[in-house]
C-alpha cells in the first residue's frame, strides 16, 4: 500500500514536475535592530519583507528605530525615513549614533498619501537597505483604514530584494503582510532622582537630562513577537499531505 | 595623394587650415604657414589632380570676402606627404612628384633642407647628425640617400636610418588630423510656438539623444545640464539641472528636465529650444564585494527629482545639525551616496563608531513641528495638570511625574532669541487611576508664560 502510493507520487512528480515538489525556502538575510536582547528575540529585521512596529506614546519604538539607523547607517547601509508627521528629531537621532550621511530624510507635512507615494518611489529606485514609514503620530483608527492593496503592493516590490521596510504606527496596521510584528508595551520607569533635582535650576547653557528617564526606554518595556505564515491554502503539513494523499 | 599648401604670406587673421577645409576633411598642420591635404577621392569634386592644384593656387589669390587668402601659395602633390612638404617649402609654385621619383625632385635640395621634425628628431640631436653628414661630404639629399642603410644606421643609428628615409623619399605614416573642437551643445528652432509640455518633450528628446551621442563618442559625461527655451513673449527661459555625478544617459536626462520645466514651467509658448552640457570624466567607482548596494546614481537622481515634486526640496535630503544650542536647530542638505575616498575614509572611522554606538544609551525623542500650544495648571510651583491640542493630536492628564526646569537662553542679541525653562513631565495618558503613561518635553517662553509641549519621549 505504502509502496503504491509513492509510486503514484513518483509519477504525478514525473507528470506534473516542479508542481508537485515542496519548494526549499531560501534562508531569509535579516538586519540588524542594533539591540541584542530584540535580535536574540527576532533574529532582526528580515529582508525583501515588511517589518513592523506598534505601540502607544512612550513605548520605545523611537528609540528602536534610532537603534536600527545607527547600526544600518554605521554599516555602510542606505537608509530612508519617510516621516507622515514631522517629528524627526535631527539632534536626538545624532546623538544616538547614526550616520547623518547615509540617511534620506522625506518630511510628508501630514499628508499620508504622500508618505505612501515617496515610499513607493523609494522602493522602486531600489538600493536603500531600510526603509522607515513613520506613522508613530498617526492615530490608529486612520492608520487602521489604510487599504491593504498598499501593503501588497509593497511586500510585492520588495521580493526579493535586500531591503528592509519598517512600519512605525501607534496600533497594529499592515495585517497579514507583515513578515514580523513587534508590539511594545508597558511604561517607562521614572527616575526618582529626577524629582529631587527639579529644584536646581540651571541657568544659561542648556544641559543633559540624561537621568531624567534612565536611558533607554527599550530595557523598561515589553516587547510581544508574532511572525506570519507563509501563505498557503493548507494549514499545516500534515493537512497537505492529507490532500495529496486523497 | 597629398597635397602640401604653403602660403608665402600669411595674413595673421587668416587660417590656413580652415582654407585647407575647402578642399579635404583631411587636414595636417605641418607648421604655422604649412597644411597637408589628403586629396584621395577629392577627383568627383574637382576633377584631376592638376585641376585640383590650380582651384588650390587661384582661390588662395582671392580676397578674404571670397574665401581666399591674398596671397600667392606654394601647392606640392607627392604620393608621400613629407615628399610634398618639402616641396611645397622649397619650390615655387605648382609642383607634381612622381612615386618612384621623388629623389629627381628633391635630390638637390641641401641636406639642411631636411625637416627632421617630420621623423621626430630633436633639433639638438639633428643638428649633431648634420655636422657628421657635412664632414663627410654629403651636401644633398641625394647623397644621403645613396649610402647603404646598413652603414648609416651602424654610424648613426636609428634616427640616422630615418633621417635618410626623410631624404629619399620613403617614410610611411599617416596624416595627424586636426580634429575640430567637438560642440557640446544643441538647438533647434520651431516653425510654430509649443503651448504644451508633452510635444515639447519629444524635442527636448531629439536633442538630449543627438547630445548624449556626442559625449558617447568622445568617452565624456556631464554634470551639468543647462537649458535655454526662447519664448513667444521676447523673453526666455533658462534652467540648469546639476547633478552629483557625471552622467550621460539621455533617458535619465529627459526624465530630470520635464519634472525639472513641470516645477517650473515658462510662462510663455515655447519658440526655440538649446541644451548646452559642461563635457567632464565620466566617474568610474570600483565598489567593494562586500559592501552594501547603494541605489544607483541615475536612478537616485531620478527618484530625488520625483520625490522633490511630491514633497518640495526642502523637506528632501539628509539633515545637518547647526552649531548652535538653539532647539531643533539643524538644515537639510542634498542627499548623495558617497563613494570612493571619502568611502574609504568613513570605513577606518567606522569601526570606532560602531563600538561607540554599541555603549550608547540612545533616547528616542519625537519632536512636534510647530509645538503644541499647551494650558498648564502649575502647583507649588510644578505642573499638575496638561491640556493640548492642535488639529493632528491633542494630550490632556495629570502629570504624575516631573523633572525640571532647565532654563535655556540664547542668542539675545538678535530677534529671534530665545529663553525658555524647560520641564520633562510624565502625563497619565490612559484612565484615571492606569498605569499607563506618557514622557513628554514641556516648555514655558519666559517672555510671555506661555506653555507649549516641544515633544515625546519614546
Amino acid at each position: 500500500m505504502i509502496l503504491k502510493q509513492r509510486l503514484n507520487e513518483i509519477d504525478l512528480a514525473g507528470r506534473f514536475g516542479d508542481a508537485f515538489k515542496i519548494q526549499q525556502k531560501p534562508v531569509v538575510e535579516t538586519l540588524s535592530t542594533g539591540v541584542s536582547e530584540v535580535d536574540a528575540l527576532t533574529g532582526g529585521l528580515p529582508r525583501g519583507a515588511i517589518s513592523e512596529i506598534f505601540g502607544p506614546a512612550s513605548s520605545g519604538r523611537t528609540s528602536m528605530m534610532f537603534s536600527m539607523l545607527a547600526y544600518a547607517t554605521t554599516h555602510d547601509e542606505v537608509c530612508a525615513v519617510v516621516d507622515v508627521n514631522d517629528t524627526f528629531a535631527p539632534t536626538a537621532a545624532a546623538a544616538a549614533g547614526i550616520n547623518f550621511d547615509r540617511l534620506l530624510w522625506i518630511r510628508c507635512g501630514g499628508s499620508l498619501e504622500n508618505a505612501f507615494k515617496a515610499a513607493d518611489l523609494l522602493l522602486h529606485a531600489g538600493g536603500f537597505g531600510l526603509v522607515i514609514l513613520d506613522m508613530a503620530d498617526v492615530a490608529g483608527n486612520e492608520a487602521r483604514r489604510i487599504i491593504s492593496s498598499w501593503w501588497y503592493r509593497f511586500r510585492r516590490t520588495v521580493e526579493n530584494k535586500p531591503t528592509s521596510i519598517l512600519v512605525m504606527s501607534e496600533d497594529a496596521c499592515t495585517r497579514s503582510c507583515a513578515a514580523l510584528t513587534l508590539e511594545l508595551n508597558g511604561t517607562p520607569e521614572w527616575s526618582q532622582a529626577s524629582i529631587e533635582q527639579s529644584n536646581v535650576v540651571p541657568m544659561c547653557k542648556p544641559v543633559k537630562r540624561a537621568a531624567v528617564t534612565q536611558g533607554n526606554l527599550l530595557r523598561f518595556n515589553s516587547i510581544k513577537v508574532s511572525r506570519q505564515r507563509p501563505l498557503s491554502p493548507w494549514r499545516n503539513e500534515n493537512e497537505f499531505r492529507a490532500y495529496r494523499a486523497s | 595623394m597629398f597635397a602640401c599648401i604653403h602660403a608665402l604670406d600669411l595674413a595673421a587673421d587668416l587660417s590656413l587650415p580652415e582654407f585647407a577645409y575647402g578642399f579635404s576633411p583631411v587636414v595636417e598642420e605641418a607648421g604655422g604657414r604649412t597644411v597637408v591635404i589628403d586629396v584621395e577621392g577629392c577627383e568627383l569634386l574637382f576633377g584631376s589632380a592638376y585641376q585640383l592644384v590650380t582651384d588650390v593656387s587661384r582661390r588662395a589669390r582671392e580676397p578674404r570676402a571670397n574665401g581666399g587668402l591674398e596671397s600667392p601659395v606654394n601647392v606640392a602633390i607627392a604620393a608621400n606627404p613629407d615628399v610634398a612638404i618639402h616641396a611645397a617649402t622649397r619650390l615655387k609654385g605648382i609642383t607634381f612628384v612622381a612615386a618612384g621619383e621623388e629623389l629627381t625632385c628633391l635630390g638637390e635640395f641641401p641636406i639642411d633642407a631636411l625637416e627632421f621634425s617630420l621623423v621626430n628628431i630633436e633639433k639638438k640631436l639633428a643638428d649633431e647628425l648634420f655636422e657628421t653628414l657635412r664632414l663627410w661630404g654629403i651636401r644633398t639629399f641625394h647623397d644621403f640617400a645613396s649610402l647603404p642603410v646598413s652603414g648609416v644606421s651602424e654610424r648613426l643609428g636609428q634616427e640616422g636610418v630615418r633621417l635618410q628615409q626623410l631624404a629619399a623619399g620613403k617614410t610611411e605614416r599617416h596624416l595627424k588630423v586636426k580634429q575640430p573642437d567637438p560642440v557640446f551643445a544643441q538647438a533647434v528652432e520651431l516653425d510654430h510656438p509649443l503651448y504644451e509640455l508633452e510635444p515639447l518633450s519629444f524635442i527636448f528628446a531629439r536633442l538630449l539623444n543627438q547630445l548624449c551621442a556626442t559625449l558617447n563618442a568622445y568617452a565624456l559625461a556631464t554634470n551639468e545640464l543647462t537649458v535655454h527655451l526662447q519664448l513667444e513673449d521676447k523673453t526666455s527661459h533658462d534652467r540648469t539641472l546639476s547633478l552629483p555625478h557625471p552622467m550621460r544617459d539621455h533617458k535619465v536626462f529627459l526624465k530630470l528636465l520635464l519634472l525639472e520645466i513641470e516645477k517650473q514651467p515658462p510662462q510663455a509658448a515655447v519658440k526655440a529650444v538649446a541644451i548646452t552640457c559642461d563635457p567632464v570624466k565620466p566617474r568610474v567607482i570600483q565598489n567593494g564585494l562586500f559592501v552594501p548596494l547603494a541605489p544607483a546614481p541615475d536612478k537616485l537622481e531620478l527618484t530625488l527629482a520625483r520625490l522633490a515634486k511630491l514633497v518640495g526640496d526642502e523637506n528632501l535630503g539628509s539633515p545637518v545639525l547647526l552649531d548652535t544650542h538653539r532647539p531643533d536647530a539643524f538644515s537639510v542638505k542634498r542627499f548623495v551616496v558617497d563613494t570612493g575616498s571619502a568611502q574609504r575614509k568613513r570605513r577606518r572611522s567606522t569601526g570606532r563608531r560602531q563600538s561607540a554606538i554599541a555603549n550608547r544609551k540612545s533616547l528616542g525623542f519625537r519632536m512636534f513641528r510647530p509645538p503644541l500650544r499647551a494650558v498648564v495648571q502649575v502647583e507649588r510651583g510644578l505642573p499638575a495638570r496638561i491640556s493640548a491640542w492642535d488639529k493632528q493630536r491633542s494630550l490632556y492628564g495629570k502629570v504624575v511625574n516631573v523633572a525640571g526646569p532647565w532654563r535655556t537662553t540664547g542668542d539675545w542679541w538678535r530677534d529671534d532669541r530665545w529663553a525658555r525653562d524647560e520641564w520633562d513631565v510624565a502625563v497619565e495618558t490612559g484612565k484615571p487611576g492606569s498605569e499607563r503613561q506618557a514622557i513628554y518635553r514641556i516648555y514655558r517662553e519666559l517672555n510671555n508664560g506661555a506653555w507649549f509641549v516641544e515633544g515625546n519621549y519614546d
